[in-house]
């Protein structure tokens, strides 16, 4: 009897949990899937219904949109997006490395005082340095081009993936490392052929935040490219937006599918080293 | 032996002078930088001028937009953080039990988190909350009359910041992460002993994710003084400057208007801000935080 009583409570304390689940996950998924339904939907649709599914599905908003505000398509802040993401995640990837691999496996002067240093510059917030940051970048030349985000990556300047790769490679195994010593490899080799492969789901976690991030940034852009030339997609969306002021929404809503995509692909696609990835960091948001 | 130590020191040095570098040109440097020009008159145009503390004392008694924008960061700080925070343990909680389907619902609640404070967000934000947007349309079912999100000064600081309280994701996974690791047998006794699910939770639960408390609470108040995006796209800061934020203020000054020094004193006043809030954090962080091994993330 008592075991019995229970068993029901606990299908009805089940059921109401998924119902929340549901209902608190609907809630949470609904504005993105009405931003990607309102990029098929006609202009007039978008407003009038909650309705997920496009009375007609419209596709001319993704073309009209792309080709925007007339002189340049989004073909062009796209691709500029690209040639700005990619050297920034590779260069990322291979400095925090290096980087990381000295403080995990080295011992030197002064290792401790850096390490508190790369610590505490986690918690330093970026704004204070951006003016700074820009007086200096200008007097370089650097102003109006991707610079200003490609060489600093050069020099692990995000303390998050150092960090982070310092705490995955303390958890690898050194035996390996010291039987390729005894084999008679230095250490950049042990790094190239032993450690660095060894760390390959952290490094692609690293990848997939560093392109996302770099990918979405905003306020980066705003200061540092002038030329519409050299718009990236955050600052082409800014641009449609301020100037279509009310007239063609469903092209909007395509052009914000259009600067997601890449971010949605990735998360689908790397899932697992997403997870890992910030589990092991505890990356912002 | 000691000259192989010694070259081994060196090529761990080399491998860290990259960052080391790094550090000193694109943080040091400009970090010790906007404090000096924050004593200076710099449109950099001319080289700068010191004046003392005058950016100082014109930000306290005459730029008028100053203590809006301090007061609205201050507002926005006090909605989101505590309120991310909850629905990220809320939710890390349900979805820690063992339930079939659980990995769809973690990959729902996570997904709106990547795109971060990205203008494709921000877009749709403005579009969910204008007066005649979907919000609204939503609240008509049940015959509530529309509220001007975004148009009335006294709601729109909320409505930029509820955008915050949606992306969750990432302090949520962190929680998980650490509600996996609590040992079972702890609850298993506390339940042998006839504690209540309150009690487990107050006595079991929250002391082992309060070292994942207090890391997300540093990083989400450190994250949420800096916020841009969101309200620049939303809403521009309007209306009637009520969702004026600091970090637009610095931005207009530094670059409409110019005024290098003046900005750098702002961000200046922004960092030490930040700075106490997070002392107060870490402070408090002694009497509420719990490390099993004595030895914490800091």
């Amino acid at each position: 009897m008592y075991s019995q009583n229970r068993k029901a409570k606990n299908t009805i304390s089940l059921l109401l949990t998924y119902a929340f689940l549901i209902l608190f996950g609907i809630f949470m998924i609904y504005p993105l899937l009405w931003v990607v339904s309102a990029a098929f939907k006609s202009n007039d649709e978008i407003f009038k219904s909650l309705s997920l599914i496009p009375q007609k599905i419209v596709t001319n908003a993704f073309i009209k949109g792309w080709y925007g505000t007339g002189q340049y398509t989004f073909g062009r802040f796209f691709i500029n997006n690209f040639i700005l993401v990619v050297p920034v995640v590779f260069f990322t990837i291979t400095s925090s490395t290096l980087v990381a691999y000295g403080f995990a496996r080295f011992n030197f002067p002064l290792k401790k005082l850096f390490f508190v240093i790369l610590i505490s510059t986690l918690m330093l917030p970026d704004s204070v340095n951006l003016i700074p940051r820009y007086i200096l970048f200008n007097a370089f030349g650097w102003v109006d081009s991707y610079k200003p985000f490609i060489i600093p990556s050069m020099f692990a300047s995000t303390p998050f993936f150092v960090f982070m790769m310092i705490q995955f490679m303390r958890g690898l195994p050194r035996e390996i490392e010291e039987a390729a010593i005894i084999d008679g490899c230095n250490s950049f080799q042990i790094l190239l052929r032993v450690t660095g492969p060894l760390c390959k789901t952290a490094m692609i976690s690293m990848g997939i935040f560093q392109f996302i991030w770099t990918w979405n940034d905003f306020l980066g852009p705003l200061i540092y490219i002038n030329s519409v030339e050299k718009y990236t997609i955050a600052l082409g969306l800014r641009m449609c937006v301020d100037s279509a002021a009310a007239i063609a929404w469903n092209q909007i809503m395509a052009m914000t599918v259009i600067a997601m995509l890449p971010c949605i692909i990735i998360f689908f696609a790397a899932q697992k080293y997403f997870v890992e990835g910030i589990a092991t960091s505890g990356i912002k948001g | 032996m000691t000259a192989s130590l010694k070259r081994k020191d060196l090529v761990g040095l080399l491998y860290v002078l990259p960052w080391l570098i790094g550090f000193l040109v694109f943080k040091l440097y400009p970090f010790v930088m906007s404090l000096v020009y924050s004593f200076c008159d710099y449109s950099m145009l001319k080289p700068p001028r010191f004046v003392g503390l005058y950016n100082f004392i014109y930000m306290f008694t005459k730029d008028e937009l100053f203590p809006k924008a301090l007061f609205n960061t201050l507002k926005y700080v006090i909605i989101t953080v505590p309120l991310k925070i909850s629905f990220a343990l809320f939710v890390a909680i349900i979805l820690n039990m063992k339930l079939s389907g659980i990995n769809l619902f973690r990959t729902v609640y996570y997904l709106p988190s990547i795109f971060g404070g990205s203008v494709a967000i921000s877009i749709l934000w403005r579009f969910l909350f204008m007066k005649e947007g979907i919000v609204n349309k939503f609240l008509s079912l049940f015959g509530i009359e529309g509220i001007n999100w975004l148009g009335d000064p006294k709601i729109a600081i909320f409505s930029v910041s509820f955008l915050a309280v949606w992306q969750f994701g990432s302090s949520m996974v962190l929680f998980l992460a650490r509600l996996k690791e609590i040992p079972s047998e702890l609850y298993e006794a506390a339940l042998v002993d006839g504690a209540s699910r309150l009690k487990m939770f107050a006595k079991i639960t929250l002391p082992m994710i309060s070292p994942i408390m207090f890391f997300n609470l540093v990083m989400q108040t450190i994250n949420a003084f800096q916020e841009f995006t969101g309200p620049y796209i939303i809403t521009g800061g309007g209306p009637v400057n009520s969702t004026y934020l600091l970090s637009m203020l610095i931005y207009d000054n530094a670059f409409k208007y110019f005024r290098m020094g003046y900005a750098a004193a702002l961000s200046w006043v922004q960092f030490v801000i930040i700075l106490i809030f997070t002392a107060f954090i870490f402070r408090s962080s002694t009497y509420w935080t719990y490390y099993e091994y004595d030895e914490g993330r800091f």
